[in-house]
């Protein structure tokens, strides 16, 4: 328990850092190190396959994303980023004294959940719930996956026409 | 189902709170939209790991899995979308304030 609340503790700096660091460049990279930091503790609570979908899409992918749109629009100069650095300051400074008093209220006030469990589950594989116990899952990805690539393509669509 | 399994819960729940608070905090103080972006992805985390820490409380772990799964689906293709959004907003408009943005529109 207290090497899974010291990763947690890990997890809330991470967040934080990128939260609080000057470039949007290190706040792509500290996305995937918050990602990184939840994959372990998904492993940690016997979650393997949902940790390996973490770590290659969520780590992966979506800084690359990130990354990519960062170097399409414009960089700031030096001094336009410290000037923005200092703005951001003044008005992300109350974050971490926030989130430390958030933290010190909730665990002063000790709640225990009483919460009624249901029944141990019948199927015990991943595989097994999504194809056979809820398809649905996967019918809502497909259709999901579909909306978005529509969307890319109206987006495309768009720009080639204000060219013209 | 073992009582030690729902004695992590409540540990748990208070850093998804606070790395809730950090995501709408970021989300509610930035002016840039990538940053509001990072924001949101945040929150999706927080949400990532309560629906984890559920699943292995509850034993329906597997469950819990396939939920997370479709989570990461919807939250990739979202980004996506947004993501395209802010490159046609940063086109028209030639920045990412979304002061600007607002002064733009009411030009509009």
């Amino acid at each position: 328990m207290i090497l899974n609340i010291f990763i947690l503790i890990l997890l809330v700096i991470a967040a934080l850092w990128m939260v609080m660091t000057r470039s949007l460049l290190r706040s792509a990279i500290g996305l995937a190190l918050v990602s990184l930091v939840l994959t372990i503790i998904m492993f940690r609570l016997s979650s393997p396959l949902a940790a390996v979908f973490e770590l290659s899409v969520c780590a992966g992918l979506i800084p690359v994303l990130f990354i990519s749109t960062i170097s399409l629009t414009y960089p700031l100069s030096k001094q336009e980023m410290m000037e923005h650095f200092k703005a951001r300051l003044r008005r992300f400074w109350y974050l971490p004294v926030l989130v430390v008093i958030v933290g010190v209220i909730l665990s002063l006030l000790k709640i225990k959940p009483d919460i009624t469990l249901p029944l141990p589950e019948s199927a015990k594989d991943v595989r097994d719930v999504l194809w056979n116990l809820r398809p649905i899952y996967l019918i809502g990805q497909i259709i999901v996956l579909l909306a978005g690539a529509f969307g890319v393509v109206i987006l495309f669509k768009d720009s080639k026409k204000d060219e013209h | 189902m073992n009582i030690e399994a729902l004695q992590i819960f409540w540990p748990f729940s208070i850093f998804v709170i606070m790395l809730f608070v950090i995501g709408i905090y970021y989300v509610l103080a930035t002016y840039n939209l990538i940053r509001a972006l990072l924001g949101l992805e945040i929150m999706i985390k927080a949400i990532t790991l309560l629906l984890i820490v559920a699943g292995y409380v509850s034993g329906h772990v597997a469950l819990a899995q396939s939920l997370v799964i479709t989570l990461i689906v919807i939250e990739v293709v979202a980004i996506t979308v947004s993501v395209g959004i802010v490159l046609g907003i940063h086109s028209h408009t030639n920045s990412l304030d979304t002061r600007n943005l607002l002064e733009k529109t009411h030009e509009g």
